[in-house]
C-alpha cells in the first residue's frame, strides 16, 4: 500500500506490541459465560422493578390511580411523575454534549403526555416479577388520547399534530410565533452555489428517505439500584459510560455527583445506544423510596418501543460536474426526525454529508423535527451513514452520467490534506484518497461479473473525537502492571489500552492487566463512544506510563547510586545510559518492583488528557450482489471495507469493526425498518420482524487496513469504529442500480420494494 | 396468580383425558418451540400444559408398502435423519427443516406446527401438496382429516377439545413422482414465509403429469390446497406453459393480506413465481425417481 509509514513509537523508532494481534483480555471469560453482564448482577433483598408503558403514540395523562397497585401485598414501591422532580427546560453542558434534563426526565417518565407507543408511564417495585407484573396491570391511567405524527415530512406539515406546545423552530428568523414540531434548522455554506451549478455540465437532483434504525444490541438494558439509608447511592448498569449515568441519575434524582457510584458491567453491545438511561434513574429512586435494591431489565419488546434507534432522514440532494469531472456544487436539504425530544443528530448529518470532497461551493440546510416514536439515541457515526447514503448516491449517479468510473470519479475531487470541510476546518493528513485506490486497485473491483449481479462502490468520512480521558497505571510487586481506565469496552478497547501501555512500558502486553473502573475509582472519563477510546483513553494510558517510566528509572538512579539523567528505559529494562554512567546490568521492571518498598514506596501513576485532534476516518467500501429478478430479493456476493485507521494497534479488532459496522450497514440499507400501525403503535417490535442480517445473510466481509498516521497521537491512531457503518447504504444501492438499471432512493431496499421498482422500470422515491 | 401443571403421559387415551378435563384451558406441548414463546410473553395463559412426546406413537416414524406414518410430535432433526422418508417425501423433509434453527430443529415438529394454527406454517403446503391426513385421536374416538382441512383460520384449528394429533399419514409415492417445498423469506433463515409453496407430482412414462398438488402457505387466512394448480399440470408435459398456468393458478388463488411481512401485490406475485419454481425441482425429483 502506497502510505507513508511514519516513524513513531518507543524511542528506537518501531513498535514492537501495538499491531500485534495477541488475545483479547476479556475474550475468555465471554465466551466461557463467566463475564457479568447488566442483568446478572443481583444483591441481596433485591426488588424486582418493571415498567408500565403507554400504548399510545400520543395522548395526554389525565390521571394514574396506583392504590390497587399499591394495596397488593409485595409491591414496595411505585414511581410516576409525581415522584420525579420537575426539572426546568434548559440545554446544558454534560460532557462533550448538551442535554436538557427536562426533556430527559420525561423520557424516562412521561409527565403531561405520553409521545411514543412504549413510554414509561409508571414503574412497581416488588418482591417478584409475578407480584410486579400483577401490579402494573392494577395501575389505571387515565388517558385522552390524541393524533400523532409519525413521519419526518408529515411531522413539518403546518397541521401537523404538535408535540411540544412551547417549541418553536430555533435558528430561523424571526422565530416563529407558533408552536411547531420542527426544533431547530442548521445550516452550513461556502463559496458560490449559483456559479458553481452553471459551471456544471451535468446536474443530478433527488430525493432520498432513510428508516429509523436500531443498534441491535444483543444485551438489553438492565440495571440494579441501591440507594443507602446514608444517601449514598450504589448502581451497576450496562452502559457506555458509567459518569454519564452518574451525572444524569444526580441531575434527574437531585442528588450530588459524589454520592453515586456507577459500576459498568461487561456490555453486550451498544453501538451508541448505551450513551443514554432509561431504567437507572427510575430503579435508583424506587430503591430510594423501597429501602432496597431494586433491579430492572428490559425485554427486547421493550427495547424496540422504548430505546432510542436512530434517525430517519428525507434528503434532497443536487449536485453538479463538468463533463472533466470536476464536482463544481452541491446543496442539501436534510430533515431528521428526533423522535418524540429534541436531539436529532442532524448537526453531524450536515456537517458530514459532502465530506469526502473537496467541493468549493456548497450549502447545506437541516432540520430537527420530532414525531411520536422513541426519542432517538446515538448510533454509529450518529447522522452520518442518513446523509451520506444520499449524497453518495448521486455522486454515483453523477459519475454514471459522465461516463467516468466512480471510484475515479470520486478521486479526482475527494478530500485531502488541506481540503476545507464545508463546517470550518482544513483537514489535516486524511486517508480519503488512500482508502478508494487502495479499492480501486483491489482484486475483487475488477473481478468480473454474472448475470444480475451488480457492484457498487462508496465512501464515507466520520470526525472522530477525542475528549476527557484518565488512566492510572499500578506496578505490581512482581513488575506486571494493572492499567485502569473509565470507558466500559464495547469494542475491544481494552486490548487496545493494554497494547499501547505495553507499548510505552517496554513489556508484552500480557504483563499488563487492563480494567474498567467505577466511577469512585477513576477521574472523569467521557463516555465510549465517538471512536473516542483508542485514541483519547490510549494516550492517557500512554501519559501515565510514560510517568510510570520516570518513577522506575529515578528508582534504578537511586539503587545504582547514580543520577537519573544516566539511566535509560529501553524495552522493559532500566540501563545505564552509557559506559561513563557505570557498569550495571540493566535491570528489570521485576527486579525494580520486588524493591519499591525501599526506593520510595509504591510506584503508580495517573494521566488525565482532553484529547484534542482526533484524525478524522474515511472508508470505501466495494459491494457485489445478485437481484432475484422474479422476488426482488438481494444477495450480497462479495463485500471488502477499506479503511484508514491511521495506526491499527490490534488490527484484528480494528477489521472486527470494520466487518460489523459493513453488516449492521446491510441490515440497513436491505430490511430494517420499524412498522408502526395506522395508531401509532410498534408492530415489530422484536428480532423476527425487525430484521436484522442473520449470519448466513453474509458473504465474509474483508476487511483491508490503510494506515496514514495521525500525527495527533503518538502511534499515529485514529478513531475507526464509526466509519465503516457510514458507506454500506450507498455501496448496496450502487451495487443495485449496476445490477438492475433501478436506483433505489429509499431504505431498506427490501424485496417488496425492489421488486415493485423494478416492475415499474425506473426510480423509486421521490425523483 | 394461577398455578401452572405440567403433565407428561405416556399413552394418547392419558394425554386426551387430561386435555378434555382440564378446568380451565390446557395446551398440548410437542417441542414447545411456539408454545413456550407464547407463555413467556403472555399471548397464551394455560393452567396445564401437558406433554406428548413421552408418548411412543406420537414419537414414531413407520413406513410399510403402502404409506408413510409419522409421529405428530417428531422432530425435524430426527425426521432429517430418516431415509425412507427423505427418500419418499423430500420436500415434506426439507419444509420441516427449514423451520428455526439447529436448536429449533431439535424439537419443533409437524404436529406443533400445524397445530399453531399459523397459516404460514412451513412444513403445512408440503403435507398439502404431499396429501398427507392427520390421525386425531379425542375424548369422542379417532378419526382422519386431511392436513388442509385442519386449520379453520389464523390460531383457529378443526380439532375438538381435548383432541389432538397422533400422526400424520402420507401415501407410498408411485414411481417416477416427486414433491419440493420453497418459501420466501426477506433473509436466509430465522424468518417467518411471506409465501410457502409446495408441489408434488407424479409422471407417466412418457413423461405426462397424472397427479398433481400445489399447497400455497402465508398467502390467506388458511394455508391452501389449490386444485386449479393441479389441473394446470396434469395432462401436460409439466412445460413452460403449464408452468405459467400454475403460477397463474397460484397467484390467483390468494388471498393475502397486507401485513408488516409482505403487501398483497407482493404476496400474490410470489406465489406464482414459487409455485413454478417448486414444481421444477419436483419435475427434476420425478424424472429421477423413474
Ligand atoms: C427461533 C424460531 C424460529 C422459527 N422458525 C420457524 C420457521 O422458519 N417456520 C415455521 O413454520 N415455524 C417456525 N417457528 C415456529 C415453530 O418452531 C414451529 O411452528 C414448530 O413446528 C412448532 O412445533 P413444536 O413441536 O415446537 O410445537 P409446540 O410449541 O409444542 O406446539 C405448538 C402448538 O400446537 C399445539 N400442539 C402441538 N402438538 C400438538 C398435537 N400433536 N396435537 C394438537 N395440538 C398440538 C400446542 O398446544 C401449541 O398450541 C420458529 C420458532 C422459533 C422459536
Amino acid at each position: 500500500m502506497a502510505t507513508a509509514k511514519q516513524e513513531i513509537g518507543n524511542g528506537n523508532g518501531s513498535l514492537k506490541y501495538v499491531g500485534t494481534r495477541p488475545w483479547r483480555p476479556d475474550g475468555v471469560d465471554k465466551v466461557t459465560g463467566r463475564a457479568k453482564f447488566g442483568a446478572d448482577i443481583s444483591l441481596p433483598g433485591m426488588l424486582v422493578g418493571r415498567m408500565l408503558r403507554s400504548p399510545h403514540a400520543h395522548a395526554r395523562i389525565v390521571s394514574i390511580d396506583t392504590s390497587a397497585a399499591r394495596a397488593l401485598p409485595g409491591v414496595k414501591a411505585i414511581v410516576t411523575r409525581d415522584e420525579l422532580p420537575d426539572i426546568p427546560n434548559q440545554w446544558v453542558p454534560a460532557g462533550e454534549v448538551a442535554v436538557n434534563y427536562r426533556d430527559m426526565s420525561q423520557n424516562v417518565m412521561a409527565r403531561e403526555k405520553a409521545l411514543y407507543d412504549g413510554h414509561a408511564v409508571a414503574a412497581v417495585a416488588a418482591t417478584s416479577t409475578a407480584i410486579a407484573k400483577q401490579a402494573i396491570d392494577l395501575i389505571e391511567v387515565d388517558y385522552e388520547v390524541l393524533p400523532h405524527v409519525i413521519d419526518v415530512r408529515e411531522a413539518m406539515e403546518p397541521d401537523a399534530p404538535v408535540l411540544h406546545d412551547d417549541m418553536f423552530t430555533e435558528g430561523v428568523e424571526p422565530t416563529p410565533e407558533t408552536p411547531s414540531n420542527v426544533f431547530k434548522k442548521v445550516e452550513f455554506a461556502h463559496g458560490d452555489l449559483d456559479a458553481g451549478f452553471a459551471q456544471a455540465d451535468v446536474i443530478v437532483e433527488r430525493t432520498f428517505t432513510t428508516k429509523p434504525v436500531h443498534q441491535g444490541y444483543i444485551e438489553p438494558h438492565a440495571v440494579v439500584a441501591s440507594a443507602g439509608e446514608d444517601g449514598q447511592c450504589e448502581v451497576w448498569c450496562c452502559t457506555q459510560g458509567q459518569f454519564t449515568v452518574r451525572a444524569y441519575c444526580a441531575n434527574l434524582l437531585g442528588i450530588e455527583i459524589g454520592k453515586i457510584n456507577v459500576t459498568p458491567s461487561e456490555i453486550g453491545g451498544g453501538f451508541g445506544g448505551k450513551t443514554v438511561v432509561y431504567l437507572e434513574p427510575i430503579a435508583l429512586r424506587l430503591s430510594q423510596l423501597a429501602g432496597r435494591p431494586v433491579k430492572m431489565v428490559m425485554s427486547r419488546e421493550e427495547v424496540f418501543r422504548a430505546s432510542g434507534p436512530t434517525s430517519g432522514g428525507a434528503m434532497t440532494i443536487k449536485m453538479g460536474a463538468t463533463k472533466e469531472g470536476k464536482i463544481t456544487a452541491a446543496k442539501a436539504w436534510i430533515a431528521y426526525q428526533a423522535g418524540a425530544f429534541p436531539g436529532s443528530p442532524i448537526g453531524p448529518g450536515c456537517m458530514c454529508v459532502f465530506a469526502p470532497y473537496d467541493i468549493e461551493n456548497a450549502e447545506v440546510e437541516g432540520y430537527d423535527v420530532v414525531v411520536n416514536r422513541p426519542k432517538v439515541a446515538a448510533y454509529r457515526a450518529p447522522g452520518a451513514p442518513i446523509s451520506e447514503f444520499a449524497s453518495e448516491g448521486v455522486v454515483d449517479e453523477l459519475a454514471k452520467k459522465l461516463g467516468i468510473d466512480p471510484a475515479e470519479f470520486r478521486l479526482m475531487n475527494a478530500a485531502k490534506e488541506g481540503t476545507r470541510a464545508l463546517y470550518g476546518p482544513k483537514f489535516g493528513p486524511v486517508g480519503c484518497i488512500e482508502t478508494l485506490e487502495a479499492a480501486r486497485q483491489s482484486e475483487h473491483y475488477s473481478t468480473p461479473l454474472g448475470p444480475n449481479q451488480g457492484r457498487g462502490i462508496a465512501t464515507g468520512f466520520w470526525f472522530n473525537i477525542g475528549g476527557e480521558s484518565c488512566a492510572t497505571i499500578n506496578v505490581n510487586e512482581d513488575g506486571t502492571a494493572t492499567v485502569i481506565e473509565g470507558n466500559p469496552d464495547i469494542g475491544g478497547s481494552r486490548a487496545s489500552i493494554q497494547l499501547q501501555a505495553a507499548e510505552a512500558l517496554g513489556i508484552p502486553p500480557e504483563r499488563v492487566r487492563p480494567l474498567v473502573a467505577d466511577t469512585d475509582s477513576i477521574g472523569y472519563t467521557f463516555l465510549t463512544g465517538g471512536s473516542r477510546v483508542t485514541f483519547a483513553t490510549g494516550m492517557a494510558a500512554i501519559d501515565a506510563a510514560g510517568k510510570v517510566v520516570e518513577q522506575l528509572r529515578e528508582r534504578a538512579a537511586k539503587i545504582w547510586d547514580i543520577p537519573v539523567e544516566a539511566v535509560e528505559w529501553e524495552d522493559g529494562y532500566a540501563k545505564p545510559s552509557g559506559s561513563n554512567a557505570g557498569d550495571f546490568e540493566p535491570m528489570s521492571m521485576a527486579e525494580i518492583a520486588a524493591q519499591a518498598g525501599k526506593t520510595g514506596g509504591p510506584i503508580a501513576a495517573t494521566a488525565t488528557i482532553n484529547a484534542q485532534g482526533a484524525g478524522p476516518g474515511f472508508g470505501t467500501h466495494v459491494c457485489d450482489v445478485e437481484v432475484d429478478r422474479e422476488t426482488g430479493r438481494v444477495t450480497v456476493l462479495r463485500y471488502t471495507a477499506v479503511q484508514d485507521a491511521g495506526k491499527a494497534v490490534h488490527p484484528s479488532y480494528v477489521e472486527g469493526q470494520m466487518q460489523g459496522g459493513a453488516a449492521q450497514g446491510i441490515g440497513w440499507a436491505l430490511n430494517e425498518e420499524y412498522i408502526y400501525d395506522k395508531d401509532g403503535r410498534l408492530e415489530n417490535p422484536g428480532f423476527l420482524d425487525y430484521r436484522m442480517p442473520v449470519a448466513s445473510d453474509l458473504p465474509m466481509i474483508d476487511a483491508v487496513i490503510v494506515e496514514v498516521p495521525n500525527p495527533n497521537h503518538p502511534y499515529g491512531v485514529r478513531g475507526v469504529g464509526e466509519t465503516p457503518i457510514v458507506p454500506p447504504m450507498a455501496a448496496v444501492a450502487a451495487a443495485i442500480e449496476n445490477a438492475t438499471g433501478v436506483r433505489m432512493t429509499d431504505l431498506p431496499m427490501s424485496p417488496p420494494r425492489l421488486l415493485e421498482a423494478m416492475d415499474n422500470g425506473g426510480a423509486n422515491g421521490g425523483a | 396468580m394461577s398455578n401452572l401443571q405440567f403433565e407428561a403421559p405416556e399413552t394418547v387415551e392419558d394425554a386426551v383425558r387430561l386435555l378434555a378435563d382440564a378446568d380451565g384451558e390446557a395446551k398440548a406441548l410437542a417441542g414447545g418451540t411456539d408454545l413456550l414463546v407464547q407463555l413467556r410473553t403472555d399471548f397464551v395463559r394455560p393452567g396445564l400444559i401437558v406433554d406428548l412426546k413421552r408418548i411412543p406413537a406420537l414419537m414414531d416414524v413407520t413406513a410399510n408398502g403402502e404409506e408413510i406414518r409419522v409421529g405428530a410430535a417428531v422432530s425435524g432433526a430426527t425426521l432429517g435423519k430418516n431415509e425412507a422418508v427423505k427418500a419418499a417425501w423430500p420436500g415434506v423433509v426439507e419444509a420441516l427443516e427449514l423451520i428455526g434453527s439447529t436448536q429449533i430443529q431439535g424439537r419443533a415438529s409437524l404436529g406443533g406446527n400445524l397445530c399453531n394454527g399459523s397459516p404460514a406454517a412451513d412444513s403445512v403446503p408440503a403435507l398439502i401438496a404431499a396429501g398427507a391426513v392427520c390421525e386425531i385421536a379425542g375424548p369422542a374416538g379417532s378419526r382422519s382429516m386431511p392436513v388442509e382441512d385442519v386449520i379453520t383460520g389464523p390460531g383457529q384449528l378443526a380439532l375438538g377439545p381435548g383432541e389432538i394429533v397422533v400422526s400424520f399419514v402420507m401415501p407410498k409415492p408411485p414411481p417416477r413422482s416427486g414433491d419440493a417445498y420453497l418459501r420466501f423469506i426477506p433473509r436466509t433463515e430465522m424468518d417467518i414465509a411471506v409465501v410457502g409453496a409446495g408441489v408434488a407430482l407424479t409422471l407417466d412414462e412418457a413423461g405426462v403429469c397424472t397427479h398433481a398438488r400445489l399447497g400455497l402457505g402465508a398467502v390467506a387466512p388458511t394455508p391452501l390446497l389449490v386444485a386449479d394448480g393441479a389441473e394446470a399440470l396434469i395432462g401436460t408435459t409439466v412445460d413452460d406453459d403449464a408452468l405459467a398456468n400454475l403460477a397463474a393458478a397460484a397467484s390467483a388463488a390468494c388471498n393475502p393480506i397486507d401485513d408488516k411481512r409482505g403487501t398483497i401485490e407482493y404476496r400474490v406475485k410470489v406465489a406464482g413465481v414459487l409455485a413454478r419454481r417448486a414444481a421444477l425441482i419436483a419435475l427434476e425429483r420425478a424424472r429421477s425417481n423413474g
